[in-house]
Order: structure tokens, then sequence, then C-alpha cells
């Protein structure tokens, strides 16, 4: 007897080989999709967006492509958000985390047609993955209590970082740029502290960072343009007409002399708030919200720069600066801290107008300016220093680093591959498997290079063979070579974290066998 | 003039559901060009036709896809549907189980190997089937484990009654038979369980038991240490004396970095909020916390009122007013000694900053739930108006602090060392989203069967050892039943078989060799510890492979199973509306 259909209409359902075929395929192709942007001479994509405008996005960071990607199939969207996650949590090998995942897969969809049961393989990758993190964890580098040479280690991180990206062929600069905003830190890893202001015109070369802060924002009209010794007040308030807040207070009067004698009183006591605001003795007043013409004009007659509409971060910035706590009442002007700094000018980067606030008394926020030539190149410069900043920052607090060029994955797989000669069982298969796709890695960045990746991986497993061996692919020279001559760096954290959660996802996606699609959600208008 | 009287009133149905296919029609305009008048009239018209063709019982629409089913038919069809979702949570089962990748309607993607989570999200359509997601969710409250294991003994013994019925076995006295036959099942359950003791220093036991549950989910790599907090957890918020756990107190929070190995046991509460004000402490040492249900905003009557302003004075009044307003607010929260302000409702700006100005940190927006826990915790009492507040009230934790994750702004706060420890956090940190709801299913899971454990202290072994030795005991019990219901009670010893049999062909065992082998050794040696050796350990004593189950929990698993199959056997005409 026919069984009636247990799904709703629109449902499928996938078992078994089908189903692990398709999540294999899915993973594969995202990861395929990512493959070329790996390395430092890793390709850029294009991407369009559907919405109004067609914006278009230049972009080589894993996971801003996999983020802009609208895909349905379920196994590819567990690479999508391993990505994601990489990049909120290390910031940086958002497109090794992909590409490992499914080198993974690959390795698995042989091993599942060689009659393995996906179990098998499954303990056989966590064997493989416990081990490769051991190897790694041997060889870590650590020069935290050498601040100098730690310094030096972060420099080689973040070129490192850059040199896959738009900004490699000023990375030194850059590299320095980002080192000290991040030393700026202070160990915090709040990178919203670091205020990025993007101004189109210029070369990438022209961009700087700046020790104090830069406000995006105009000074009113005949406001001091100069201020020395500035007493900042930082404030979240409303400086308009000030509504009365109990609830269900309305306005009711019977003559026109009483509706100006009421305005008259909101005037007062505008003016009264603008007084109160004075007498704590300031010469710049920056306040969240809009401040309108009449306590402009007010602010105006006595002297003091306000600025208005400072978003949100921004007002936390400059409360970080200069010192100041945001104040949002002000009935004791002595007992509220305020911010200062040495001076506030309105400086001009391309054409615009900004205010620059130097001398501040906290240094732990501070701004980069990038300058390049359209909006596209700096949204890439942008993203690019933030997945450098983001590894530095992490790297401040767990100072553990590792050589790069291919050359973690080298020392894995022949750990991995140790382990693999040692273990009895079915197991081993899938041991030597993950060996295989680590130095999927380092082939995936020769080959993006144009160079001869079976002849350099031979080379360098040859290398690799000889105990502290410092061999990685130079892809500069097209050549193997000693990664610590050349100072190419990466963080242990990055590293750790792309081990981990693709060897999870890869075990998640191996351990499914059947797919069920719910029948889509019926939007109301279709009705 | 019965029949008359039948046809009658079905006459009348056919009416209303005439009436109600209107309704359903116009709503989709398709006949909007038609007057609502017209429309009704062609519709009963509709409807009185298909009396005229002598289907008087039924009204069936355009398509004639859907039928009745009747007698052995219907009970057939159930039959078959009911197995069909038992067949795909079979493969889920035990320790080397698989998971299920479920894609939901808003392309959300679940990765799960818990039963109830599977049948849940399933998208469900045929009514006998839901009845085995119904199934499924309540093994999952009342035990919260064993969610897979009870469909999965559900499909076989439907399997089995399918063959009963073939025999030409009336499916009552089939049903009649299992009863008979779980009877006789959980009676032997209770008499091969074992007790154990544990306390709060020695809780090795539970963990054991905890880590059976963990090790067929995805979170089997650190099966240890989370079955550690899943019971560390249990026995703070357990009342030993009156053996209760209320788990609600326990709170799970999930984010997403990190690893597995970071997820952690808090003695306390942890709030996905950060300061009210980015300014204000992030760590408060000591703290007393007022819990507060009322803004700090100006007061709204419910009822509706105005206030007028019609001078320049009261304009004054009125302000001044205000400003005393949020400044009473904030003293009255001070004078009660409070050190720490948490409330359910935001702030306005001005009071914002006086908090901070007064050096009294706050917390806003903090939902209701998360708001009693802290209440209990701290000890605490929910204030709901500024007048009531006093320092009995407040609630007291030996240190509060704020803590950031990763490279994005997000921050969480952590309550630890209250005044009554009776509220623990468990927060999970995992590779990726789905990775982190697993994980809160499968400690939900574990939760469950430490609080099992505690509330009945008897055990029975798992790898279907209790399983085999079930079917062993009522396939002997079977002989002594004179009449039909003894082969539909050998027919459930045959469907105990199914799970041990079910748990050696996922682990890729021979099933048939394995579990005959097993069993043969339960009878001679006439020890109930044997049962499948799915994690190839080498042995089949499942004393020794450490792998118990809850006693109630297998005993409410054979029960619910008989139940619903009893209900699907006791169909015997299936009436499927057609959509409308």
């Amino acid at each position: 007897m026919p069984i009636d259909k247990i799904f709703k209409d629109d449902a499928s359902e996938e078992k078994g080989e089908r189903a692990r075929m398709a999540s294999f395929i899915g993973a594969m192709a995202v990861a395929d999709l990512v493959k070329s942007t790996l390395g430092p001479k890793g390709m850029d994509k294009i991407l369009q967006s559907t919405g109004r405008g067609h914006s278009v996005t230049v972009t080589n960071d894993g996971a801003t492509i996999l983020k802009s990607l609208h895909i349905d199939n379920p196994a590819a969207k567990v690479l999508v958000d391993i990505s994601k996650v990489q990049d909120d949590e290390v910031g940086d090998g958002t497109t090794s985390v992909v590409v490992l995942a499914g080198e993974l897969l690959r390795e698995a969809e042989k091993l599942v047609t060689a009659k393995i049961h996906p179990m098998t393989i499954i303990a056989g990758y966590r064997m493989a993955a416990e081990c490769a993190r051991d190897a790694l964890l041997k060889r870590v580098i650590d020069n935290k209590e050498n601040a100098e040479k730690f310094r030096s280690d972060l420099m080689k991180i973040a070129m490192t970082t850059l040199c896959s990206k738009i900004l490699s062929q000023d990375k030194e600069h850059f590299a320095e740029m980002a080192v000290d905003a991040v030393f700026r830190l202070k160990g915090s890893t709040n990178l919203e502290a670091i205020q990025i202001i993007k101004k189109p015109g210029g070369s990438l070369r022209d961009s700087f960072l700046d020790e104090g802060f830069i406000l995006d924002k105009k000074i009113g009209i005949g406001q001091p343009k100069r201020i020395e010794n500035a007493k900042i007040l930082v404030a979240n308030t409303a400086m308009d007409t000030d509504k009365v807040k109990i609830y269900g207070a309305r306005v009711r009067v019977d003559s026109m002399t009483k509706v100006a004698e009421i305005e008259g009183a909101e005037k007062e006591k505008m003016k009264d708030k603008v007084n109160k605001i004075l007498a704590h003795g300031i010469n710049c007043f920056v306040n969240r919200q809009l401040i309108y013409n009449f306590p402009e004009e007010l602010f105006a007659d006595a002297g003091v720069l306000a600025i208005e509409h400072a978003d949100f971060e921004g007002i936390e910035r400059l409360g970080l600066v200069t010192g100041g706590e945001i104040a949002s009442t002000f009935d004791n002007p002595e007992s509220v801290k305020l911010g200062h700094c040495k001076l506030i000018e309105e400086i001009m980067i391309g054409e615009d107008k900004l205010i620059h606030f130097s001398g501040v008394e906290m240094g732990q926020a501070c701004s980069i300016v990038l300058r390049g030539a359209s909006h596209h190149v700096l949204d890439e410069a942008e993203r690019s220093l933030h997945d450098a900043l983001c590894v530095l920052s992490q790297t401040v607090n767990d100072s553990r680093v590792l050589l790069g060029g291919g050359w973690p994955e080298m020392v894995m797989a022949k750990e991995v591959d140790e382990l693999a000669r040692k273990t009895a069982g079915k197991k081993s298969h899938a041991i030597e498997a993950f060996s295989r796709a680590l130095v999927a890695i380092p082939t995936t960045i020769a080959d993006n290079a144009g160079l001869d990746s079976a002849e350099l991986v031979a080379q360098l497993r040859a290398e690799h063979h000889n105990e502290g061996c410092n061999a990685g692919i130079d892809v500069i020279s097209g050549a193997v070579g000693d990664m610590e001559e050349r100072g190419i760096y990466e963080a242990f954290k990055v590293k750790q974290a792309v081990l981990l959660s693709a060897t999870e996802a890869a075990e998640m996606i191996l351990r499914v066998d059947e797919i069920i699609t719910c029948a889509p959600r019926r939007r109301e208008d279709r009705m | 003039a019965d029949l008359l009287g039948f046809s009658h009133s079905n006459h009348f149905r056919s009416e209303t559901h005439s009436s109600f296919f209107l309704a359903v029609r116009e709503k989709k305009k398709t006949r909007s060009e038609l007057g609502s008048d017209r429309g009704k009239f062609e519709a009963r018209k509709m409807a009185l036709a298909f009396d005229e063709f002598g289907r008087p019982f039924i009204i069936l629409r355009e398509q004639d896809q859907k039928t009745r089913l009747r007698g052995i038919d219907a009970q057939k069809a159930n039959i078959a549907a009911g197995k069909a979702v038992a067949r795909i949570l079979r493969s889920s089962l035990g320790p080397k189980g698989m998971d299920k990748m479920l894609q939901g309607p808003d392309g959300d993607v679940t990765i799960t190997n818990d039963g109830a989570t599977i049948l849940e999200q399933m998208d469900v359509d045929n009514q006998i089937a839901k009845l085995m997601v119904e199934l499924s969710r309540s093994q999952d409250y009342e035990i919260g484990d064993g969610t897979t294991g009870v469909v999965v003994m559900a499909g076989a013994l439907l399997e089995q009654a399918e063959r009963q019925l073939d025999r030409g076995i009336h499916p009552i006295r089939v049903a009649e038979g299992y009863e008979m036959a779980s009877r006789v099942a959980v009676e032997h359950l209770e008499r091969i369980s074992q007790k154990f003791e544990f306390d709060v220093n020695n809780f090795e036991p539970l963990v054991q038991t905890c880590m059976t549950t963990l090790s067929s989910k995805i979170v089997n790599r650190c099966k240890r240490s989370l079955a550690e907090i899943a019971v560390k957890a249990v026995l703070a918020v357990a009342d030993l004396e009156r053996r209760d756990v209320n788990l609600d107190l326990i709170k799970i929070e999930g984010k997403v970095g990190g690893n597995l190995e970071d997820t952690e046991l808090i003695y306390g509460i942890l709030v996905d909020k950060d300061m009210s004000h980015p300014q204000m402490p992030k760590q408060i040492e000591d703290a007393h916390i007022a819990i507060l249900t009322c803004p700090f905003e100006p007061p709204k009557p419910k009822t509706k009122h105005k206030v007028d302003i019609d001078t320049v004075e009261k304009f004054e009044t009125l302000r001044k007013q205000e400003q005393q307003y949020f400044d009473e607010m904030v003293q009255k929260c001070k004078d009660v000694g409070a050190t720490l302000v948490i409330c359910q409702w935001g702030f306005d700006d001005e009071a914002n900053h006086l908090l901070m100005h007064r050096n009294l940190p706050a917390v806003r927006w903090v939902g209701g739930v998360e708001l009693e826990l802290i209440a209990i915790a701290t000890g605490g009492r929910i204030v709901p108006r500024f007048q009531e507040l006093t320092p009995e009230k407040l609630g007291k934790a030996g240190m509060v602090r704020e803590k950031s994750f990763g490279t994005t702004k997000e921050r969480m706060l952590y309550i630890e060392h209250c005044a009554n420890s009776k509220a623990v956090t468990i927060f999970i940190r995992g590779g990726n989203k789905m990775m982190i709801d697993e994980t809160k299913r499968s400690i939900h899971d574990a939760l469950c069967v430490a609080r099992n454990l505690i509330r009945n202290k008897s055990i029975v072994y798992g790898g279907g050892a209790a399983e085999i030795a079930c079917s062993l005991a009522v396939d002997a019990a079977a002989d002594k039943y004179p009449g039909v219901e003894q082969y539909a009670i050998r027919a459930f010893a045959e469907a105990l078989d199914s799970v041990p049999m079910a748990l050696a062909e996922n682990s890729g065992l021979q099933p048939i060799e394995t579990l005959s082998a097993v069993k043969s050794q339960q009878l001679k040696e006439n020890i109930p510890f044997y049962g499948i050796d799915c994690n190839d350990v080498g042995t089949n004593d499942m004393r020794e492979q450490n792998v118990f189950e809850t006693l109630i929990g297998k005993q409410q698993q054979i029960l619910l199973a008989t139940q619903v199959v009893k209900m699907i056997l006791k169909i015997d005409d299936v009436i499927s509306n057609s959509e409308y």
C-alpha cells in the first residue's frame, strides 16, 4: 500500500547516500568558490547586490563574499556560518576555514565511496585534529616578555595578514598603523574605539593614523575655529524645545498673548539650560542630539564651540579619549567630569572639513583616516585593515605566534601522518585523509600564485622531514624559503580557530544522513 | 425515516461546510467580480449538486484524491504512516546514530540528533504522523530523554501489529495483547533495575548516566566535562529532601565563538545585557541589587488624563516637578542602599545620566524571566514601584561584572556569588550557531536524566540490555496466556528486539548475529546486563561499560509507545477533510 504523504506539500526529504551527496557537493561548491581568493596572490571577487542600485563590492575577504551569497543548500549554510563566526571571533582566516572544511569533506567523500562509515571518519578526524593542535602548540613562539620583539612579531603578523589584500603595496605603512592603533587599546578588544574615516581622494599611501581624535562634523557658524586647552562637555540631551515629559501634559490657552507668554517661557527654559551648561566653564560642547538654532546662537555668543549630532559611537569614543563623562543633566557643574584636550581645530582632508581634537588626555581611542582612489578601494581597505586590527588585538591577549606561508599546515600534516601510521584500524585512513586536507592549503596558495604546486609541496614536505625546519612557500620568489627570515608570521589563535571550527563543521555535515526541507513559508501577500 | 433523518442532518452539515468554503473563496478573491450574494447562491447550488450525486456522507470538492479509508485498509494506511516516521528516526538511535539536517520554512538550518526536535521541525502533515510527533513530545516533557527510542519502539510495535492483522487477528485483540505485554515488561524492568547510591559529594554514578545520554550527540567529544557540568548544575538547584529539581532554575545561555571545551557552569546568573551607560563601572563587588519593574520615566497613569498648561507659572512648576521626579527616583534607589539597579524597562536619558552621576550602575531592558531568576538567585524582591523600595527587598550578590567577547562589541553581565546559590547558568560556547543549539538540546537531555535520577534512584542498563531482558521476559510470559492475545504478546517481544537491533545496525555490526548472541548470553547466564557493544570496547557487559539509563525513562518509553500504538490500532475509519 502506498504511504500517504507524511510531509506537507512542498516539503522534501533526501535520504542516505543522496543526502550525503547533496551536502558534500554543496559544501565543496562553496569552498571552491572562495578557494581562489586564498593567499597573497589570491584573486578578488565582484559582488553585485540584487537590491536597489545594484551596488558593487570588490573584495578578497572570505566572510564578506560568503555573507552576500544566497544559498539554498543547507550544508553550504553551515560553511557560511563558520566563516561568519571566524570573522566575529578572530577576524581573519575566514577563507582558510572554509577551504579546509571543504577539503576535509572532499577527502571524506572519497573514504565514503571506499565503504568507510562516516562515524569512523569522524573518529579519525577528531584524533587528527587533536594531534594537529598539539603539534602547533609544540612549535609556538611566545615573545610576551620581550616588548620589542613582541612588537616586531605583531608587525610581521599584520604584514602577513595585509599582504593578501588590496593594501599589499603599502603593507609596511598600514602594518605600522594597525600595530600603533592596537597598542593604544592597551589590551582591550573593543575595536569600536578605533575609528576609521574613509575619504576618497589621494592615494592609499596618504592614509594616516591620528594620535588624537577626528570627528566628521563641521563647526557651527560664528563659533571659534580653534580652541587651545579646551574643556569639553560631552552630552546626550535634547537641545530643541525640550518637551515636558510628564505624560498627558499639553498646552491649552485661550488667547494669543498666553501663547506668546508660554513661548517666552519655553525660550527661557532653553536659555536656562544653556546657561547651566555654560556654568560648567567649558569652551566646547558636543551633543549627540540636534542643537537647534536658538541654543546654537547662544553658544556662539558665549564663544563656545557647539557640535551637534555626533553619532553614538562618536560620543562614546570622545568620552574615552578626552576622559569626560557623557552627561544628560546639568544641575551640578562641580561634579561633572569634563574632558580635556590641548587643541581643537578644523582641518581639511580632501574637500571635507573635519574637527580634530589633539593632545588628548587618555589615548585609548584613535582615528585612522583612509585615503584612496574610489569608494570600492576604500571599502576594501577598511575591511582589510579591520582584519588586521582584529588579529592584532587578539594576539595582544594571546601572544603566541606561528610562522606562516603554509608552514603550520606542513607541521600539522607531518605529525598527523605519523599518528596515522601508529593507529590501527580503519580510523587511520581518515587520519591520513586529514593530513592530505591540510596539505591542500599550501597547494592552493601555490596554485593561486601560478606556481608549480606539486613540485613546491613535495619539496616542502621533504624539507619538513628535518626537525625544527622553518620552510614555507615564499610566493614572492616562487620557491621554498625560510619563513622566519622572510618575516612571515601568523597568530596562533587564528590557526587554532581555523583548525577546530573546520573540523567541527566537517564533522557536523558528515553526521547527517537525511535532509528534510520544510515547505517554504508562504508570504501573506501571495494569498 | 431513520435514514432520512440522517441525511437531513448531513445536509445541514454540507451547508455549513459550503458557507465556510465560500468564505475562503472570498478571501482568495478569485471571484471578486461576482457579487457576494450571487457567489453564495452558486456555492449553495454546488453543495446541493453533490447531494444529488448520491454521496450524502462526505462532501468532497472537485478533486477526488482524498478518499475515505475504512476497515483493514485504514489500519494498514495508519500503520504505514507511523512506520514511515519511525524509519526516519531509526538511524539516529544510539551512540553511532546519524544526525538529520532540517531546513525550516524560513531557510534556517538545524542539525540535530534529538528525536523530539527532528519530529517537531519536520513539518508533518499526516494525522497519524502527527500522533507520533506528539508521542515523542510527551516523552520529552515527561522524561526529557529517550525521545528517539520511544518512536522507534512504537514503529516496531506497529510493524508487528501489521503481521498479526494479516493473520486475521482482530486489532482490538492485538491492542489488548500489547497492553498485557507492556505490563509484564514494566514489571520486569522494575525487577532488574538497580538502585545506586549517590550524594552531593559522590556524584560519579550520575555523571556516568548523563554520559550515556550525551554519547549519542555531536557533543560526545567532551561528554565527560558536559556531563559533570549538568550534574553539578542539577545538584546545585536540587532539593534533595523533597527529591525534586526545578529545572527552571537552570538557565542555559549560549554564545557563538570559542570551543565547546570553554563551556562553563556559572553559579549565578548570566544576562545578555550591558550597563545602560558606557561609563558606568564594569565590576561591582558586594552588590546590593534593586530589581525594578518600573521605568525610570515619568509616570503614565492608566486612566486617561490631561494636564493643561495655560499659564507660564504652571509651565514652570511642571518643569520643576519633572526634574524633581527624576531626582527622587534615583535618590530613592540610593537611599535604600542599592549599588546596582536592574530594571525591566527603559530609562530616560536624563535619568540615565543621573544614575551614572550618583554612581549607581544600572541595567535596562532585562527580560521578565531573567528578572525572576535574578530575584531568586540574589534573594531580592521584584519591586513594582519606587515608593515600595526598602533595604530588605534588595538582592545581594558577591560580584557583578561585565565581560566582552570576540572582536564585536558583545558584552554579557555575570552576576555571581549570589546570596541564594539556588540558581545557576550553563554557558555554552561553540564553533557555530547550529552547534550551540544542538549542545543546548543535549545539555537539556542530560539535565533531565540527572533530575530523574534524583527523583528515583533506580537505573537499568542501556545499550539495549533492558530491552533484550524485557523481550525474554515477555516471550516467556506469552505462553501463559490462553487465547489469541498470546500472539500479540509474542509480537510485542519481537518488537522489543528492534531497539537493540537498530543500535547494532547503526554501529555497523551484524544486527541479527549480534542480537542473537547477546540474547542467548543473557538467557544462559541469567544476567540482564548484556547489551550491544556499540563503541567497540570489546565487552557486552554494560556494567563494565558504565552505560546506564533511568528506570522511569525506560518504563515511560514502553508505556507511551504501547498507548499510542493501541490508539492507532483502534482507528478503523479515516475521513480526511479535503483541503478547502
